[in-house]
């Protein structure tokens, strides 16, 4: 079985770009099944379920969405397995920009929309940065100057990466993006496998629910902002 | 530029050689244009904040710099002229083979034609794919007469079809001067001052209403937004083919803007239905179930009724005006 992790910032259009995938591999009777993690509520699988896609969704309720990825991600595997599909697709919001599901091995593919701004791409952590297949959607909307300036902006940040446009509406691009995703690897399960970048460290009082403001309740991993000084990454 | 040199040569020397690394190194949160030490130095000498703002490790990056060098150095590459585009049959969407082939060259309007979900995307989808028999329509599409480099299916920066969309506003906000040049440096583009000016000049010819550099592009009307994407595209962007889907009538010398396009040595797609635009082309393509039907080359009455069909559309033109201008139409 084939297994690609997508992720991208809320609303960039990972669903529709995944389901437009899944529709030209459809086509080609190839079994796509896809896992769906969010954080409170979705209604994603619903729609997965009615384009006939198996689907599972876990919803990560108040832990780190991408910590609870990863302690469930071989028994993702397991499931697709047992779903005799060829290939998996799992699908997680980055929340916090620092997010990074993708692992060394495991073709990632991160989702990002031109609407989001020329900055975006800088701001985007080792879920842009890492990635193998950048996909660029809602061209549709800019002109051919934004979309060109938008994705020198990803490359500029990830130059190693694929850069992709498909329309999440009409298709376009999902034909080509299909066999991208065709040519993963063969990955049985993820036993040695280790992530590309470390996830958003945490473990503090306010992880363990506290809920009161002041210094005597903060304890464990807490950083301050040095507001007495000028903050700037200069060498 | 050499690997060695790239990992060994102070950083203050190499952004002097090559600016394009200073905005590498700047969208990592990292200043380096006056840094005297090597990159491996830099590496080494990051804090602990410093590497998480990098969002990846020192090794990713190392590997991230080397393909950045890389893709600029292809840039200068000299195949990058497209000087055919050749389209060899594939098959609609019975099975049933294509019987034409077609090439394409540089200076050329080609439009194509077809009812809602016959196949005009698909044949576009597979020109800027450069599909090799590897998409549903089975294809092939050859440049300058031979197989296409990889690059042109998986370089940002080597895309063979730039897209003027139906949407005809802009959403960064951003003067007009200011969009030209953010659009310019991000494609390495030289003698920058100089395109700028161009950009603008006919942008202002095809608009009906002339606009001045520090006018904001999102508030520009319809049509000169048209105007100056379609400027744009033709001094700025580097692509061989631009595709229009179609143009509306909207305060913008339609005729001009493709002649413009054509000197500027760009192959032109229009998918229309506009009888004007149809003409204008030398030929036109024909869709049908998935596949090209038909070519019907533009023949000489075709030729002397679009003088007609212009001479209509003046008309209208006039009409609107009159209209606009608060006059009756009971006299034609």
């Amino acid at each position: 079985m084939k297994f690609i992790t997508v992720s991208g910032p809320p609303s960039s259009g990972k669903t529709a770009v995944i389901l437009q995938v899944i529709k030209a591999m459809q086509q080609r009777s190839i079994g796509v099944g896809v896992v769906k993690f969010d954080c409170l509520a979705t209604d994603d699988d619903v729609l997965y379920a009615r384009h006939g896609v198996p689907v599972r969704k876990g919803l990560a309720g108040p832990l780190c969405p991408d910590h609870f990825f990863v302690s469930n991600v071989e028994e993702c595997l397991e499931w697709g397995h047992s779903q005799k599909l060829d290939v998996l697709i799992s699908e997680s919001a980055g929340l916090c920009n620092r997010c990074s599901p993708h692992i060394e091995g495991i073709t990632a593919v991160c989702v990002i929309d031109n609407l989001s701004g020329i900055g975006t791409p800088k701001k985007i952590g080792p879920m842009l940065k890492t990635a193998d297949v950048v996909v660029i959607t809602k061209g549709d909307i800019v002109s051919q100057a934004e979309r060109e300036v938008f994705a020198s902006r990803v490359v500029q940040v990830n130059p190693s990466a694929l850069t992709m446009h498909i329309n999440g509406i009409t298709g376009q691009g999902a034909y080509e993006l299909s066999t991208v995703f065709y040519a993963a690897p063969e990955t049985d399960n993820l036993q040695g496998f280790s992530l590309r970048y470390s996830m958003p460290a945490a473990l503090c009082s306010y992880c363990l629910g506290e809920k009161r403001i002041g210094k005597q309740y903060q304890m464990g991993n807490v950083r301050k902002i040095q507001l007495g000084k000028e903050e700037g990454p200069k060498p | 530029m050499k690997q060695a040199e790239l990992f060994t040569t102070p950083l203050n020397q190499l952004c002097a050689q090559m600016p394009e690394l200073s905005d590498f190194f700047t969208s990592f949160g990292l200043e380096v244009t006056q840094y005297a030490g090597d990159v491996d130095n830099l590496l080494a000498s990051l804090s602990a904040t410093q590497i998480e703002h990098l969002g990846m490790t020192q090794a990713q990056l190392r590997t991230a710099l080397q393909d950045y060098v890389t893709g600029i150095e292809a840039l200068d590459a000299d195949d990058s002229r497209v000087r055919s585009i050749r389209i060899l049959p594939g098959r609609d969407k019975n099975g049933h083979a294509e019987a034409f082939e077609l090439e394409l060259v540089p200076g050329q309007i080609v439009s194509i034609v077809g009812p809602t979900g016959s196949g005009k995307s698909r044949l576009l989808a597979d020109i800027e794919w450069v599909a090799q028999g590897d998409t549903p329509t089975g294809r092939h599409i050859l440049l300058n007469g031979a197989q296409p480099d990889p690059k042109w299916r998986f370089s940002t920066r080597h895309k063979l079809v730039a897209q003027l969309s139906q949407n005809m506003n802009f959403v960064m906000d951003l003067t007009v001067e200011e969009f030209i040049r953010v659009h310019g440096e991000s494609r390495f583009v030289p003698d920058l001052e100089q395109k700028i000016e161009q950009v603008q000049d006919l942008a202002n010819a095809l608009a009906g209403e002339p606009f001045a550099p520090t006018t904001h592009i999102t508030a520009l009307s319809g049509g000169q937004s048209r105007a100056l994407m379609i400027a744009d595209i033709a001094i700025l962007s580097s692509s061989p083919v631009v595709l229009i889907d179609e143009i509306e009538n909207a305060g913008i010398e339609r005729k001009k803007a493709l002649e413009l396009l054509v000197q500027k040595e760009k192959i032109v797609l229009i998918a229309t239905h506009d009888p004007i635009l149809a003409l204008l082309g030398e030929k036109r393509l024909v869709i049908s179930n998935g596949g090209i039907k038909q070519v019907i080359n533009t023949s000489a009455a075709e030729r002397a009724n679009l003088i007609e069909l212009e001479r209509m559309d003046r008309f209208m033109m006039e009409l609107r005006q009159r209209i606009r201008n608060g006059e009756t139409l009971e006299q034609l």
